[in-house]
Formats: C-alpha cells, structure tokens, sequence
C-alpha cells in the first residue's frame, strides 16, 4: 500500500471546556481517499474533535490543518469540507431541491450547473425525483440522504459525518452502513464519521481511532483492532472480551506463559516482551474458546495442563445464529463463550448446570501490558 | 379530556365561580360598554342607546382618524425599534453560556416588573430639561466650546438644552422603553428553540453570519418575530400612561382621547364607540396571530 | 502565549462578540440607568435633584410621614392581597376546567378567559367605570370594603392571568399518576387533593405572584374606578409626578421598586425550592 498524503493532519489538538480536557492532546492524520471512522463512548471527546476540524470549536492548543493548510483563524464556511449533522439539520423550510441546492447558490455557481449538480447529488443518494418534496414529508431514513447530498454536491475534500446513522432504526442502519461505504467507495471523497456503535465502525471504515477520556486509545484497520487491541479499554470496548489479569512466568521469543490465578496456566506460541513477573492481562474472545463436556479436553491441546479451564454452564442465551453461555470457573469467576449453531437439531447439547471444559488455541490470547 | 356530562356535579362546581365571574364582571361591563356607544347624552348622566351609529361617524372625522393614524404609526414605530434593539440582544442571550442565560433574562425582565409608572418617571426626569441627559450634553458642548477657544476658534453658541420631553420623540422612546421586554422574550424564546445544528449546517454550506440571519434564522424564527410584534405592538396601540406624561400637546394617542371623554369632557357615548374601535383594531391582530399558529400547528 | 489575547470566538459564540457586549451594554444602560438615578437621587439631600449633595434618608421619613401616601400604600397592599387571594381560586378552577372536561361552547368561553389579558387597559378601565357607575356601586363605605370596587377589577384582569400559568402546569402532568392514585382506592376528590393539587402547587405559586405584582403596578384600570377615598399607591404617585418631580416621589418610587425586587428574589427563590424538591 502506497502511503497517501493526508488530508487532514491534527497536531497535539486540546480542547478544553472550563476545567474539563474533552480532548487531550491528540496526534493523527487522516489519508486522502479514506473511510476514517472515530469511536468511542459518549463523552470522550470525538465530536468534539469532528467539530475542531468542521471549524465550530476552536482548539484551545494544537493545531489542524486540511490540504496541507492551517485552519487557524479559517471559519467555517471557508473551509473546504462539509458536515452531516447527527439531527441532519435539513432546512425545514427548503424543498430539498434547495437544501441540495444551498451551499452552490453561495459559492456563486450559474443556475443551469446548480440543477444538474442537483440532480446527479439527488441520484446518488437514491432521492432522484424527490427534489420538490418539503422535509416533512421525508422520512427520517431519507432526510439523512437528503443531508449527504448536501453536503456531497459541495464535492469537499472531506466529508464529516456526525453520527449518522444514529437516528435510524437497527434494519436501515445495517443497509445504510453498506451504502455509505460503497458511497463513499463511488465518489472518492475522504469521509470522517464518529460513532460509538462498534458494528458501524468495524463494517465501514477503512481505519479506526478509538477514543478514550479525549485521548487516542489506539488507531488501527477494523481487524486488527479486533485481533490485536493494544489494551484493555479497546479489547473491552470493540467486541465482547474476557480478560483475566495474571503474571508473566514465560517470556521467550518463540512463547510465553501468563499465569491467571482465576484461569489457570495461559500458553502463547509468541513472545510479550514484558519484564519477568510484571502483571499482564490475557483477553480472550468467546468465540475462540472451545467448550467441551467435562472431562472430554483434548490432552495434546493442553500440554501441561494450560490452555485449559473447567467449570459449570449458570447461563445461556439464545442469539439465533450463537449461543453464549455464562460459565462458572472453579475460581469463581464467570467466563464468556459463544458457539455457532451449525445444525438445526443439536442447540441443545449443553444446558445448565452442565460441568465443562474450556479449552483454546495458543494464539488465541491477547496480552495486554495495559 | 372528560364529557362534562359524565360528571355533571364534579364541573358544575368548578365551572360556575370562574365562569360566573367573567360573565358578571367582564362581558356585562363590556356589553353596557358596547351598548352606551350606539347611544347618546340626553341630560347630565342619563344616556339614551337610541341605537345610532353617529359616535362611530364622529370617530371617522378627520381629527379623529388622524389620532387614529398617528397611534398607528407612533405603535408601529415603538414595535419596530423593540425588534431592531431587542433583536441581537435575544440572539446574545440564545448563544449564550447556560449559566449565563437566566441572569440576561432576569436582567431584561427585572426592569418590566417595576411599575410602568415609576420607569415612566424615571425616564422624564433624566430627559427633563434639568435632567441629566441634557446637563452631560451641555457639559460636553460646553467643554467642546472650551477646547475650540484653547485652541484659538471662536466659541460655539451658548448651549440650548434639547427638548427631549413633551413630544413625539419622548413618546416613541418612553414606549420603547416600556415595551422592550415584550419582544425580547418571544424573539428569545423562537431562537432558542431552533435546533443549532441548522445555522452550523448553513455555515458549513459556505454562507456567511449575515446571509445565515436573513436565509436560515429570521424564516424559521418568523413565528417568534410576528408574536414578539403583535405582543408589542397591540399594548403600544392602547397606550395611554406614557403619550399622558411624556407626550405634548400634539402627541395624543387614542386611549388618551378614550379618557378624556369619561374624565373630563363626559361624552361617554363617543368614548365607548372610540373604545370598541381600539378593541375591534386589537382583536384583529390577536385573531390573525391565532390563525397563522393553527395553521403552522396544522402543519407539524 | 500573548498575554493579552483572548481566546479565539468559536462560529456561534455570538454572545463573545464586541459589537454585541457593546450593544447589550447599551441595551441594559438605557434600561437600568433612569431607574438608577431615581433610587439614588431619593438619597439626595437637596430640592434641586440634580446636583448631589450628600446622603439623606430624610424624604424617606417625608414618605413616611405623608398619610396620604401611606393611606395609598396600604390600600394597594390590601388590594392586592385580596385579589391575589380570589383570583387563585378562580384562575385554579378554570384551569381544571378548561384542561379536564370537554364541554359545549368552550371555545368562547377559553377564548373569553384570555380577552382580559389582551383588551387594552383604556378599554377595561372604561368599561369598569361605566359598570360600577351603571350599578350605583356604593362609594361610601367603610374601609376595606371601599376598595371591593377596585379589588373586583383586579380580580377580573388577575385571576386568567393565574389561569394560564397553572393550565401550562397542568399540560405537563401525567394523567397515569392520577389514575394510579384511584386505582389504589382514592376517591375523586382525595386524588384531586394528593395528586393533582401538589403537581399544580408551583403553578400556583408563579400566578400568585403574578397576580400580586399586577396588582400593586395596575394604574390604568384603577385610575378609573378609584374614587377620592380610595387612592392606591400608584394612583397616588401619578398625582404627585404630574405635579412635579420631586426627590419625595423619587423616594416613594425607590420604596415600589424595593418592593418588586423584594417580590422577584422571592419568586425566584421559591422557583428553585419547588425546582429541587419537584
């Protein structure tokens, strides 16, 4: 892969609101071309940083700069990138012909450009014949297209979207995850997006920053941040994880072993780099756990007796395609794993109470040194 | 909502006190208002409802209809100079920082609370001649007259203190005064509902503060604006306290020639007909602002 | 950092701004600044009351002293407790009335209810006037109950006043409470009592306050249907500022607007208990 300019640069960004440090000091470059998504819980400081970069707040520190160019003292409409709202923001009293037709009108472009620029932005976003429709007569679904449109029409060098699929119900919010990003695929421009659903995130974005407290946790593409989250708070936060903390006996270059009082001996087929005896966590995710009736573990898999846990079924749940049973460790504490209902028939071939052994694969543990 | 008649006894006993009082003591007076303007004097205190229509023909006199027009015009003036001050003062306190928002409001409102009268008189006497708009004036024609002497320039005129009281001027800025609250609430209360997002999608777009304000703001907020001005507007138009004190001779408005028919020149017929025509002007305006908001609620 | 930059303004900072702090500034001079003169100026030891010559409390005591003045005081007080009192219970029940039952013509009677608060002062004044004058109302009797008069027309521009602000009250209530309340065996009226009568309390408290100050600042209304012996304070003051200005109606004027910042500081108070314990 070719390493592309980026757009957008932020440079040691705080933004601070009285005492409060919503965004602390935050480094990282957005490529041209990308499908940049910013994830987080409420609070942490992602809006905040989507707006820094619209030009509604100020950085207290730091600076932003778009196409190479500090955006310093530039408001916002001089900037040469454009916003989804998350409430859309769609002027109620425009036909949505002119709410597309807007920003153009401003910038001065002659009538006959303005209508088929229009046109092709209302085709794009599947709103062809809709133009002279009022917003109330919208749906929810099709004023966030009316939205992009808006703002795509304007063709920005990047387009932000403030959590734009937040206000859809769960079936149009799967479809519009494809959609946007074979959009945003189509047209070529740069789109920021920040949420704090993680499927969102995962299914459109050609790279993740996940945010913490206004700090970076960790910036990485969709799989390796599930695969190889740099700490707990992004282990926990994208995906469902188990995390056990333990101490590292073993560090070698070709493996380790963590020992987790409430799990049992954790084997790695790779190093840490970890001091000797420092305290580690070990993530699993449920779906790389094995779950096998008491007794039935395989030895081979288990040298020594790691990689092995037994305890007893105190839950299930049904999800349809998985199933994810809460088990009890000898320790006492509970572990989470799922399985794929494969067959029609067999769901059922644990059920409370059920004693079992656990077992997983040397790589399937991540350690984490925070 | 109930059916009164599924609990006849329950509304019986709350309906009949408030509605009996309305009817008692506002719609009866009313009503004997409104049947004294279609009668006339006949003797000292007798008045005779004859059922003629020559008070509202007096009304239409010229002396009159321009009284008529001037109250207009002087009400209009006041609701316009409220809009342009109270205008970006409700915009202040909208974008303001939340903790701020209740002291701004407060600080508009404190001053309405104090009686009409007393702000009244404040006014007139920092306008009077003595007053001290018209001594710090003269102080700086004074020291501006010192300075041209300093310099070597002959000295300006002895200063005339300006007539800022008992005329037009002092009217429209008394009622100014006095009314600046009613459009600052109902402005404030229109912008502060509109969602921000609208007015930071219109920057986005390219537009600029000022385009934003006429394109974006001033439509969405027109509901507030119309309401602010027929809040302001229609007290304006019946206002008599204010032309009383701070008028002159040539600045009557129509609730003054109102009092002076009960008060002083006792033709009771004429004031009621002059009455019912202030109120008939009021309840126009009031009925045109209920329907545009049915028609905007019919809408949503 | 330079020390003296201020932080840049963010797009919808408007309220940061120059020109609008200036503007506001302006604003609230020409509001508070005639007021300001007139408190101070009633501590101002000279006749000319202009020129400041050194604090007095001295035109106070002339207030004081005045009977006629503090005859007017008193009066509007009583009034004004009297027709807050009234109007309470009336402006409740309409409220219920107009929020609870559906009923024939209640279209005109709601819209009847807000006439008072819209109809020019002029024209109620005048319709008082001529009502009482129609009615031979007594003039001559005792005290208080030579004030009915003007206590009756109080009451009629007060009371829908306190009926709009509890009906705002009401619209935000939830009917379920009510219905929560029989269904654990109240009886109608013991859930109007518990339930309803609490969620309308700061209501209540807003229009009786309301009330009270639109009754101690009404002149207009009174001015017509006040008779020799029955003179309010702004009645009062509106003979004595036609007459001239003086530094003892300065002082008389300060003492009303103490008075109605009394009146506010309570209101808000009692706003923010009734907030908290809501």
């Amino acid at each position: 892969m070719t390493e592309k300019q980026p757009v957008i640069s932020i440079r040691n960004v705080t933004k601070r609101f009285g005492h409060m440090v919503a965004v602390d000091n935050v480094s990282l470059d957005i490529r041209e071309g990308e499908f940049f998504v910013l994830l987080g819980p409420s609070g942490c400081g992602k809006t905040t940083l989507l707006r820094m970069i619209a030009g509604f707040e100020l950085p207290s520190e730091g600076q932003i700069l778009i196409g190479g160019q500090d955006m310093a003292g530039v408001p916002p409409n001089q900037r040469p990138i454009n916003m989804v709202f998350q409430s859309y923001a769609v002027f109620p009293h425009m036909s949505v012909a002119d709410n597309v037709a807007y920003g153009l009108k401003i910038a001065g472009v002659a009538k006959p450009e303005i209508r088929t620029r229009v046109d092709e932005a209302l085709e794009l976003v599947s709103l062809g014949g809709l133009g002279q429709r009022m917003p109330d007569q919208l749906s929810g679904g099709q004023r966030q297209r009316v939205a992009l449109a808006r703002g795509l029409v304007m063709r920005p060098k990047v387009l932000l979207l403030d959590e734009p699929l937040s206000a859809l119900d769960a079936k149009l919010r799967a479809q519009m995850q494809f959609e946007l990003a074979e959009l945003q695929d189509n047209v070529g421009i740069t789109f920021v997006t920040v949420t704090h659903d993680q499927d969102e995130a995962l299914s459109m974005a050609c790279r993740i920053a996940v945010m913490n407290k206004g700090d970076v946790a960790q910036l990485a593409d969709p799989a390796d941040l599930y695969e190889h989250p740099a700490n707990r708070f992004v282990a926990d936060f994208v995906g469902s994880v188990n995390i056990f903390e333990g101490k590292l006996t073993v560090d070698e270059p070709e493996q380790a072993v963590v020992d987790c009082p409430e799990l049992g001996r954790v084997y790695l087929n790779h190093g840490v780099t970890g001091a000797h005896e420092t305290t580690v966590w070990v993530a699993i995710r449920p779906e790389k756990i094995t779950m096998l009736p008491a007794g039935k573990a395989k030895a081979k898999d288990s040298p020594d007796g790691h990689n092995v846990a037994h305890g007893q079924i105190k839950g299930m749940s049904y999800l349809g395609d998985i199933t994810i049973y809460d088990v009890k460790l000898e320790s006492g504490r509970s572990i989470r794993v799922s399985r794929p209902n494969l067959s029609r028939w067999d769901q059922e071939d644990f059920s409370w109470d059920d004693k079992v052994s656990l077992q997983w694969h040397p790589t399937s543990p991540v350690v984490l040194l925070s | 909502m109930q059916d009164w008649k599924r609990q006849k006894a329950a509304f019986a006993s709350i309906a009949v006190s408030p509605v009996a009082w309305l009817i008692a003591f506002f719609v009866l007076p009313l009503a004997i208002v409104w049947l004294y303007s279609f009668g006339r004097n006949v003797g000292l205190t007798e008045i005779d409802i004859s059922g003629t229509f020559s008070n509202y023909g007096r009304a239409l006199e010229p002396l009159y209809l321009e009284i008529f027009g001037k109250s207009v015009a002087v009400a209009a003036l006041t609701t316009l100079i409220c809009l342009i001050v109270g205008f970006p003062i409700a915009l202040a306190i909208t974008f303001a920082q939340p903790k701020w928002r209740p002291w701004m409001l407060l600080a508009i409102m404190l001053p309405f609370w104090t009686n009409l009268l007393i702000r009244t008189y404040a006014l007139i006497t920092v306008l009077r001649t003595e007053g001290y708009v018209n001594k710090s004036l003269g102080w700086l024609w004074e020291s501006a007259s010192g300075l041209k002497v300093m310099v070597g320039m002959a000295p300006l005129s002895t200063w005339e203190p300006l007539p800022l009281l008992y005329n037009n001027f002092a009217v429209i800025l008394g009622l100014v005064y006095v009314h600046l609250p009613f459009m600052v609430l109902p402005l404030y209360a229109a912008l502060d509902r509109l969602d921000r997002s609208l007015i930071e999608a219109s920057l986005d777009l390219g537009a600029g503060h000022f385009r934003t304000l006429t394109q974006i703001v001033a439509p969405l907020a027109a509901p507030g604006i119309i309401s602010g001005v027929i809040i302001t507007f229609v007290p304006a138009l019946g206002a008599y306290l204010t032309p009383d004190l701070m008028g002159g001779p040539d600045s009557q408005m129509i609730a003054n020639v109102i009092e002076r028919q009960f008060k002083r020149a006792n033709d009771w017929p004429f004031g009621a007909a002059l009455s019912f025509l202030l109120m008939y002007a009021t309840f126009i305006l009031i009925a045109l602002q209920a329907l545009r908001n049915r028609k905007a609620e019919a809408r949503s | 950092m330079n020390l003296f930059k201020r932080p840049a303004i963010a797009p919808l900072e408007y309220t940061r701004r120059l020109w609008m702090r200036a503007w506001i500034a302006a604003t609230l001079f020409f509001l508070y600044a005639p007021l300001l003169v007139l408190v101070a100026f009633s501590f101002n030891d000279s006749k000319r009351n202009i020129v400041w010559r050194g604090f007095t409390f001295k035109y106070y005591g002339k207030v004081i002293e005045n009977d006629g003045l503090m005859a007017a005081l008193g009066n509007s007080l009583t009034i004004a407790a009297l027709a807050t009192v009234i109007s309470i219970v009336l402006g409740t029940l309409a409220a219920v009335m107009l929020w609870r039952f559906r009923f024939p013509f209640k279209a005109a009677v709601e819209g009847t209810m807000a006439l008072p608060i819209v109809v020019p002062e002029i024209c109620m004044g005048v319709a008082m006037l001529v009502f009482f004058a129609k009615l031979d109302w007594p003039t001559d009797l005792p005290w208080p109950l030579n004030l009915s008069a003007i206590t009756i027309a109080h009451i009629t521009f007060c009371f829908p006043f306190v009926a709009m602000v509890v009906r705002a009250r009401l619209a935000g209530f939830n009917k379920e409470q009510e219905e929560a309340a029989k269904d654990l065996g109240a009886t109608e009226w013991q859930a109007f009592r518990d339930v309803l009568l609490p969620h309308m309390k700061p209501g209540i408290i807003a229009g009786a306050l309301l009330a009270f100050t639109l009754s101690l600042d009404d002149f207009v209304i009174t001015f017509f249907t006040s008779g020799p012996n029955t003179i309010t304070f702004p009645v009062k003051v509106y003979s004595m500022v036609r007459f001239s200005v003086t530094p003892e109606v300065n002082a008389a004027s300060a003492i009303l607007i103490f008075l109605t910042i009394l009146l506010t500081t309570v209101a808000l108070k009692l706003q923010d208990f009734t907030k908290a314990t809501a």
